[in-house]
């Protein structure tokens, strides 16, 4: 038995069984950790804080009141401040910056019993599709091409360090964020399950903010289940944040045993692209056929306003961004480059500290919010996306779930759009639209294209529902029976 | 659209970056290439449309008035690239 | 109605329009927990939130919401239900976050009016444009080293109400009296302490001039002006400055203007050129604040009498001068111990004393009213003691001075000092008569018709009582006796 190939799931009844220890199943994700460091997949890495939370939780266990994830060793994406331990949004603007505080969402997780392994590596403040834009250097797909092995592959972004983690077998489930796609792309690139919950269904506190009215906290995990299980502890109101909403957390794990059995499965016309490769077609046409098969009834539907959703997530993203991103300054923490007189530091610090993509999009959000650009740019977005919503509201009225590709390729050759923006953006066609009304969503590993590599299936909900996208995910899950392994897994 | 120099090295200031002239350039050509993307957005009709304020159908929550925080000043400054008696300290402002 | 100034070629009207910055009185910051105290040690009163460290997120206080509805409500304004918080983006090393939480497209409070008293007794009507929230600034500190700026972030997040007037002022007075209304306004309602020394209200001057009747002219603003001395000495200069450049032929530049009170002028801060770019957005960490009808009701019916109406009610109910009335209800503190003073008592005298006496020794003594010894109880009872003919007049006085300084009651003190008056028509007659047959010649001249020699008898027989004897009854007797 190889420990680092169990789930959240099986690790959790053989540590309740007594067959293993957190200890042992700690130890074993540290030297997988270490056979797969040129993935660079940690920023941080935390294995001498994990191994004795590892021991305080063999020990809570005897005491029979163990947490739903007791002892389950974890990544954390670079995003999250997390007490004592950098947190640099993998950007050198922030480094050395080590909190004094914990985010709801990790808190959560450690107060479940889960062990931090380390922060993932990510693109620099989440911003990205590829994970090469982290000031800690691109992160590498443990999935390779059959034919072209020597080809690093890009991991997608910009959770990319802990997608590839989970893929790589290094930790057991990561934390993720997802602003336009940063969850579920990256799971589709690494064949993981990646989940993006209603925007307010996790706190945002102690989230390093990319763009507030997007950023969600979500799970990386290998199976459904796994999902499922982290979600229900990462999940919850918090009075600190005043974004996230008091409702209740279904207990998510406990939804998977449904079937979906007259469930209205969407399939919405305008996600067919020109020119989309012909294996994601296919995928697609799979994933309709395992819902039918399934008793679900698929209907088709329309989202007219599905291709004004990413140039509309191109002004408000960056909009949000450039005033969340105001407060690296040179004053308070991070680095300071020193200049003439204040203006001088300001702009050297900010100058050096960001990487070029972050520059960029903060000059775009600057320009959009700009006098006389505001009501051309940010106001029109902020209208188009009022309809890009009405047209999921609208769909909800004939079906329960949408049903569409995660990304529009497999994963991409390293260095292969980093000069051409807004090919990169193009990765987060689909993910984007269900972010920008913010729905919960989730990314499937459905197959593997002809060069081997896998693709995902996305699945939006209605606001809150993440038990019907749990179960529909469940359903895709059992269908594909995909239990490849990538080639530079631990 | 096209973005100038001119406007580019006046956002840049907005924001506090520092351009070199070759960045300028690179800017300039790389957001007006968005920008044109972008006015495909100019198709959507959005007359007597509100704009989203939030995706969350809620409001404000209020929170109490208790003094409950703070008191940490060697917390709040334990990260600074320089501290003085737990002031932070900048290049100095003429107003 | 407003003042015509006169320059050396033309007459001009100068138009003033303020926007008041008040701390709003509460425990807290507007979005974070820590303490809204006044002066402690640097960045001590500072949570994360105030430091803006990564990830920190705003939850707003719901008690510099409920003081907000209450000043617009103070002001007659309309309250908007649905209110917008956006971000005011700029640089500044005490703006941690790189922007500041306000309101800009939908305020909390919308317009409404006050009401100024002029010192010529006239009044006014000044339009109120809106109120918002915003949080304060932190401190830069320019003095503690020779190259570098020290920066505190105390006051970071602290409440302010931004309350902006319509350009309806005309006069330095005018702007002052508006300040002082609506400072005596908050403080009415306890929403701001209204102490313009230590900035917890601040105003920045809009001022133009133009000649009479024309349109605006451009305006300059004139920020942070922290006294009402300066408020009228910052107008004053300005306007002066401005119908100079326009009597030269020249324009006015549209800028932001600094006051110096050591030279006694306005200078440059920045001119519209460089005017900041705040690229304003709704902010996204904070939903739309939504109020209820029945909150805004519930508030309304427990807002205290305001100035106003206490003032219309001085003078009718208790026949004061408009005079006396403003002077007594500029303060709650003087008005509700008026209220309780004159209750059953001539109110006329009971003004006087408060005015007099009272606010005498508590300016003599720098103390507040709430801090005086004598209590209203107290100076109801001394008043009761002349009306009740136990003392004189000028005897309560010297009782006033005993009771504060000892915190004694009227009563105890006039007992145990014998101060009691002789209003005991025999014992006095007794002693007029003996004065009477004393002074013969003085007498005479009385009744030969000197009727000031009267005085001198009163002086007499009031000395003879160490001046206990009722003087009216003195009088009287007096005057029977001494007849032809
Ligand atoms: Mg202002
Ligand atoms: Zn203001």
């Amino acid at each position: 038995m190889i420990l680092t190939d169990l789930t959240i799931a099986e690790a959790r009844n053989m540590l309740n069984a007594g067959d293993i220890s957190s200890v042992e199943l700690t130890e074993a994700h540290i030297r997988a950790m270490e056979a797969t460091s040129s993935l660079n997949l940690f920023i941080t890495e935390t294995c001498e804080k994990a191994l004795s939370k590892a021991k305080e939780s063999d020990t809570q266990r005897l005491s029979g009141n163990q947490g739903k994830l007791e002892g389950i060793p974890i990544g954390v994406k670079d995003l999250f401040c997390t007490h004592g331990v950098m947190a640099s949004a993998a950007s050198k603007i922030l480094t050395g910056f080590t909190p004094c505080y914990e985010s709801t969402v990790t808190k959560n997780l450690w107060d479940a019993g889960a062990v931090m392994l380390g922060k993932t590596n990510m693109d620099e403040f989440a911003m990205g599709s590829s994970n090469e834009t982290s000031y800690y250097g691109p992160v590498t797909n443990p999935w390779q091409r059959a034919n072209e092995p020597k080809v690093k592959l890009v991991p997608g972004g910009s959770s990319g360090g802990s997608a590839a983690a989970v893929a790589a077998r290094t930790v057991m489930g990561a934390l993720g964020t997802d602003t336009g796609g940063s969850i579920r792309q990256p799971a589709s690139f690494c064949g993981v399950v990646g989940m993006k919950p209603t925007y307010g269904r996790c706190s945002r506190w102690g989230m390093i903010a990319f763009a507030s009215s997007l950023d969600q906290a979500g799970p990386l995990t290998r199976t459904v289940r796994d999902s499922a299980i982290m979600l229900e502890e990462m999940a919850g109101y918090d009075a600190k944040d005043s974004t996230c909403v008091d409702i209740g957390v279904p207990e998510y794990e406990a939804s998977l045993e449904k079937d979906v059995k007259g469930v209205r499965v969407g399939v919405p016309k305008e996600y067919f692209l020109e020119g989309m490769p012909e294996e994601i077609r296919s995928i697609w046409d799979q994933g309709i056929t395992w819902f039918k098969e399934a008793g679900a009834e698929v209907v088709d539907v329309s989202l007219p306003h599905t291709k004004y959703a990413l140039p509309t997530y191109y002004i408000v993203a960056p909009a949000e961004a450039s005033s969340n991103l105001a407060r690296y300054d040179g004053v308070r923490y991070g680095i300071r480059i020193e200049g003439k007189d204040l203006q001088e530091m300001y702009e050297n610090t900010r100058a050096e500290g960001f990487g070029r993509e972050v520059r960029r999009r903060i000059m775009i959000g600057t320009y959009v919010l700009s006098a006389g650009y505001y009501d051309a740019y940010y106001l029109k977005a902020q209208k188009v996306r009022t309809k890009i919503a009405a047209d999921f509201r609208n769909s909800w009225k004939t079906v329960d779930l949408l049903l569409t590709p995660t990304a529009p390729s497999a994963a991409f050759v390293q260095g292969e759009k980093m000069n051409d923006p807004i090919a990169m953006y193009l990765n987060d066609i689909f993910t984007v639209p269900a972010s920008m009304a913010g729905l919960p969503a989730i990314s499937v590993p459905a197959g593997l294209s002809s060069d081997g590599l896998p693709l995902g299936l996305q699945l939006i909900a209605k606001p809150f529902d993440e038990e019907l996208l749990f179960r529909g995910a469940g359903i895709l899950e059992l269908a594909a029976n995909f239990k490849e392994k990538p080639t530079l897994a631990a | 659209m096209s973005v100038d120099h001119k406007t580019i090295q006046k956002i840049a200031h907005l924001a506090r970056i520092r351009v070199s002239a070759e960045e300028r350039e690179e800017l300039a050509s790389e957001l007006s290439n968005i920008f044109d993307w972008i006015e495909e957005l100019d198709k959507v009709d959005t007359n007597d449309v509100d704009p989203m304020t939030s995706v969350v159908q809620a409001s404000a929550t209020l929170r109490k008035d208790n003094p409950n925080d703070g008191g940490y000043p060697k917390k709040i400054t334990a990260n600074a690239p320089e501290a003085v008696e737990h002031f932070f300290t900048v290049p100095k402002v003429v107003e | 109605m407003g003042e015509i100034l006169k320059g050396t070629k033309d007459e001009w009207e100068v138009v003033i329009g303020l926007e008041v910055h008040a701390q709003v009185l509460a425990g807290s910051k507007l979005f974070s927990g820590a303490t809204a105290e006044f002066g402690a040690e640097p960045n001590s009163q500072v949570s994360f939130v105030d430091a803006a460290m990564p990830g920190m997120l705003p939850v707003l206080n719901e008690e510099s919401v409920r003081q907000a509805v209450r000043t617009g409500l103070a002001v007659n304004a309309i309250i908007n239900l649905r209110s917008v918080f956006a971000r005011k983006n700029y640089f500044y090393p005490d703006l941690p976050q790189g922007y500041q939480i306000s309101q800009y497209e939908l305020p909390i409070v919308g317009e409404g009016a006050v009401e100024i008293d002029l010192p010529d007794g006239g009044g006014k009507t000044i339009g109120i444009e809106r109120l918002h929230l915003e949080q304060d600034a932190g401190k830069s500190l320019h003095d503690l080293h020779p190259t570098k700026s020290y920066i505190d972030l105390n006051r970071s997040g602290v409440t302010l109400m931004e309350i902006v007037s319509k350009p309806d002022m005309s006069s330095a007075d005018e702007a002052v009296a508006y300040i002082a209304k609506l400072r005596s306004i908050l403080r009415y309602i306890g929403a701001c302490d209204g102490n313009m020394q230590n900035g917890s209200m601040r105003a920045d001057v809009n001022v133009s001039v133009r000649n009479p009747g024309d349109k605006l002219g451009t305006r300059c603003e004139i920020k942070n002006v922290n006294s009402l001395r300066f408020v009228r000495q910052a107008i004053n200069f300005e306007a002066r400055r401005q119908i100079e450049i326009l009597e030269n032929g020249d324009i006015i530049d549209q800028e932001t203007r600094l006051y110096d009170p050591d030279r006694d002028e306005t200078r440059l801060m920045r001119s519209k050129e460089d005017a900041h770019d705040y690229r304003y957005f709704p902010d996204p960490d904070l939903l739309p604040l939504d109020l209820e009808q029945s909150y805004v009701d519930e508030l309304k019916a427990d807002l205290p009498e305001l100035p106003d109406i206490r003032k219309k009610r001085f003078v009718a109910d208790y026949g004061l001068s408009v005079y006396d009335a403003s002077v007594l209800v500029a303060e709650r503190d003087t008005g509700d111990y008026f209220d309780s003073v004159a209750k059953n008592r001539d109110p006329k005298q009971v003004a006087n004393w408060i005015t007099g006496e009272l606010f005498g020794h508590l300016k003599k003594n720098d103390l507040t009213l709430k801090e005086a010894p004598v209590s209203a109880k107290k100076l109801g009872e001394l008043i009761d003691l002349i009306t009740n003919n136990t003392i004189s007049g000028r005897t309560a006085k010297e009782v006033f001075e005993k009771m504060w300084r000892t915190g004694s009651d009227a009563n105890e003190i006039v007992e145990s000092e014998g101060l009691k008056q002789i209003t005991d028509a025999g014992a006095i007659e007794i002693i007029v008569d003996k004065i009477i047959a004393e002074n013969p010649k003085n007498a005479d001249e009385v009744r030969g018709g000197n009727s000031k020699a009267i005085g001198w008898f009163v002086g007499q027989v009031m000395q003879a009582t160490a001046g206990k004897a009722n003087p009216k009854a003195v009088n009287e007797l007096l005057r029977n006796k001494l007849k032809d």
